[in-house]
């Protein structure tokens, strides 16, 4: 502000005004509202109704749930102590929560299946976050059978000698890989199937009765609940995603016997319902396999999951290779790479980029489809609910189990989303 | 390549499969040194497990009586839950030795399925349940109403025959569990609830208000429900059977488990002596030893005290003996003699 006219005429003001407030209806909380939530008559009724829908729903819910009973030891109790109010029996959960997430395993044991789903997330980080030490992924393929070893027990020598076999197919295609480069693809998988065929049993033996270690042995009919969801749903996610580029792969090849092979598998799978292969898994097998525990009844479960999974994935797989450019291929060529080489430096780090979210989604659908192992008899979360409630204690209790299995799975599911959106972002799927 | 490695696994383990068939069903037991006995995945009162993972119920009884019997020890037994779709075949393909699972016995399922029933070890029927302000006191005054029904049993033809005969209409609700057809009922979705009584009254007990619901006096099925076995091994039917008719018998002549130690020194009723093995050598006919049935007494009481304790009147269940009372006193069990 100059001083020319500060002497010179009177009325003109010679401070500035204090800035005054927006006016109400344009700031904070009420701006948002007007826009977001009132802007028109149609947004206003849909508000409302909202409103109303959410206000009934926690006003029905909301003292059920906060009017819980956790210490009860029966329905009955429960009743007793809510003395007619409305109100949740959560008591279940805190009286059999051990067998929703354990099923029957033996209690003094529970550390085994805890320290697997740590080392899980162990074993899990550097095949998620290529931030970590390549050398990691060592850990990741010892995972299965460190895996296999905490849940079951038994003899050590049993997981270590099945292991020997993959060392005995690298070392099969190595020493071939001299002399040919077909012949080594066959020694490669010919190798591991002698090796547990005529090897591995009586190493397994030999070094069992010279050093007998191991963990105490614990028989799948004691596995239910959680637990059973996640070995399934696990080593069917793990397992199928190789499958199901190798069935991409071979339904894409131009080899005349394995790609009607490859066609006739994913055609056949995915035509057919889970439930149906399950029951299949449960009832016919019986007649091919020798009875008692040998061939038993989850890792029959855990094959045919992870087909059918596989069979998905295959196409969700495909579906990324279709939408990458001839001219990638032709590059490819153009290096000089070979077909395995292109596959695994070019074709595949694209095609899987654009599949994530459909990869995903499988391993979610999958995930899920566990709880369909109900139908066959496993004492899955849903299966155990059955039980609980066959109790005379908890007969009648219905949707506290319902709530709590949901949670659980949420969790897992949920965290899957997030870890693809995760991956999205961080390879920019969309080419923005 | 995969194919082949398949088919020589399924060549070579029915190879397996077939060698282990070779074996009597008993000799297969005692070789395993556990029963495998094919139970409920869970029905109140007749076979769930607790919170210790422990099975328990009155089906199961029969089953720790029966490896009691056999391998001396009730608890090894290994039980595998079954659904009502998945028990035959469970059965008929060796996976299970014995199915005591709440399997009603048919004509049917004993010829076509070649399975033998070796008894029945609970009679029941079909019943309906109603809301007690609804003033019905008969399955005839019906007429129209809402009826929640688990699929896929025989309790839905049983349902549509009832009512075609009496020239009545109902409209059904179709449930899947018994733990659903209880939320629609109580939600009222239907007016009746129809299955098995001995589940109705299991239901009703865990009502919050059971003196709401009152279960109609009308029974309009026969279930006899009882222990299973596959057609082909006599031997094994035999020792299912006479387990079952030993506990049955027991009851009759006033053994129990209290009094068996002083039973078994001996007694002046032979039938008593022969059923303990103190006479006869009835144990070494079967192929076990003599002991057997008063182990299997001794495992979980006689068929009166397996009852009382698993679904009886001092037990949430609740359930009345009705049919299931010895044939002195008005029932149907009927164990045929220990001579």
């Amino acid at each position: 502000m100059s001083d020319t006219h500060a002497n010179t005429v009177a009325y003109v003001r010679n401070e500035m005004l204090p800035p005054s407030d927006a006016p109400r209806s344009q700031t904070g909380a009420v701006k948002w509202m007007l826009e977001n939530l009132f802007s028109g008559w149609a947004n206003t009724a849909m508000t409302l109704i909202s409103l109303l829908v959410i206000w009934w729903a926690l006003s029905s819910v909301g003292p059920w749930l906060l009017n819980s009973v956790w210490t009860a030891g029966s329905l009955a109790e429960c009743r007793a102590i809510l003395d007619g109010a409305t109100g949740a029996c959560f008591s279940v959960i805190t009286n059999r929560w051990h067998q929703l997430l354990f099923g029957f395993y033996p209690p003094h044991l529970y550390w085994r299946p805890v320290l697997t789903l740590v080392l899980l997330f162990v074993a899990l980080a550097p095949v998620l976050f290529p931030a970590l030490p390549r050398k990691l992924l060592v850990l990741s393929a010892l995972y299965p059978f460190v895996g296999y070893h905490l849940l079951w027990g038994g003899s050590v020598w049993f997981p270590i000698s099945v292991a020997l076999g993959f060392v005995a197919g690298f070392v099969a295609y190595k020493l071939l890989l001299k002399v040919n480069n077909l012949l080594a693809i066959f020694g490669a998988i010919l190798g591991p199937v002698l090796w547990w065929m005529f090897v591995a049993g009586q190493i397994d033996s030999a070094l069992s009765s010279a050093l007998p270690l191991g963990l105490e042995f614990v028989r799948s009919d004691r596995f239910g609940g959680f637990l059973i969801s996640l070995i399934i749903g696990i080593s069917g996610i793990s397992l199928s995603l190789p499958i199901g580029i190798l069935l991409a792969l071979g339904r894409q090849s131009d080899m005349v016997f394995l790609k009607p092979v490859c066609v006739l598998v994913i055609e056949f799978i995915r035509g057919v319902p889970l439930i149906t292969l399950l029951f299949n898994d449960s009832l016919l097998l019986n007649y091919f396999l020798p009875p008692g525990p040998a061939f038993d009844l989850i890792l029959r479960v855990i094959i045919m999951v992870t087909l059918f999974a596989s069979a998905y994935m295959a196409e969700v797989i495909r579906g990324g290779l279709a939408a990458l450019p001839k001219g990638q291929y032709e590059a490819a060529d153009a290096l000089g790479l070979d077909y395995w080489k292109a596959q695994r430096l070019i074709i595949m780090p694209q095609a899987l980029k654009i599949s994530i979210p459909g990869i995903v989604n499988t391993f979610i659908g999958l995930f899920k489809d566990t709880t369909l192992v109900v139908f066959i008899g496993l004492l899955d979360p849903i299966g155990l609910s059955n039980a609980i409630r066959a109790d005379t204690n908890w007969n009648g209790i219905y949707w506290e189990l319902f709530i709590f299995i949901g949670a659980l799975f949420f969790i897992f599911c949920f965290g899957m989303s997030r870890y693809s959106m995760y991956l999205e972002r961080k390879l920019k799927t969309d080419h923005r | 390549m995969n194919k082949s490695v398949f088919l020589g696994t399924l060549a070579a383990t029915a190879l397996v499969a077939g060698l282990a068939q070779a074996q009597t069903t008993l000799e297969t037991v005692k070789n395993r040194g556990e029963l495998v006995c094919g139970s409920n995945t869970g029905q109140a009162g007749f076979g769930a497990p607790d919170a210790n993972g422990v099975w328990q119920g009155f089906d199961v009884g029969f089953c720790r009586a029966l490896a009691a019997a056999v391998l001396s020890d009730p608890n090894a037994v290994t039980f595998v839950p079954l659904t009502s779709q998945t028990r035959f075949s469970a059965l008929a393909s060796g996976e299970i030795d014995v199915l005591s699972r709440n399997t009603t016995w048919t004509f049917t399922r004993d010829v076509d399925l070649n399975f033998t029933f070796v008894g029945t070890n609970y009679y029941d029927g079909q019943g309906f349940m109603v809301n007690r302000e609804l003033g019905v006191s008969s399955a005839l005054e019906l007429d129209g109403a809402t009826v929640c029904i688990e699929t896929g049993t025989t309790t839905e033809l049983n349902l549509a025959d009832y009512f075609r005969v009496n020239g009545m209409s109902y409209e059904p609700v179709p449930v899947d569990t018994a733990a659903e057809a209880q939320q629609q009922y109580l939600a009222g979705a239907c007016d009746v609830y129809t299955t098995d009584i001995s589940a109705l009254a299991s239901s009703r007990a865990a009502f919050a208000e059971p003196g709401d619901h009152v279960i109609l006096p009308e029974v309009v099925s026969k279930e006899p429900l009882g222990p299973v076995v596959r057609h082909g091994d006599d031997n094994w039917a035999d020792i299912v059977q006479w387990t079952l008719f030993a506990l049955i018998a027991a009851e009759e002549l006033g053994i129990t488990s209290a009094n068996l130690e002083e039973l078994k020194a001996g007694s002046n009723n032979p039938e008593i002596n022969r059923i303990l093995g103190n006479d006869g050598g009835f144990g070494e006919m079967l192929g076990l030893d003599n002991e057997w049935a008063a182990r299997a007494i001794a495992a979980v009481g006689n068929y009166g005290e397996l009852f009382s304790t698993t679904i009886g009147d001092q037990t949430p269940i609740g359930l009345a003996r009705g049919l299931n009372a010895q044939w002195t006193q008005g029932g149907l069990l009927y164990a045929p003699p220990f001579r």
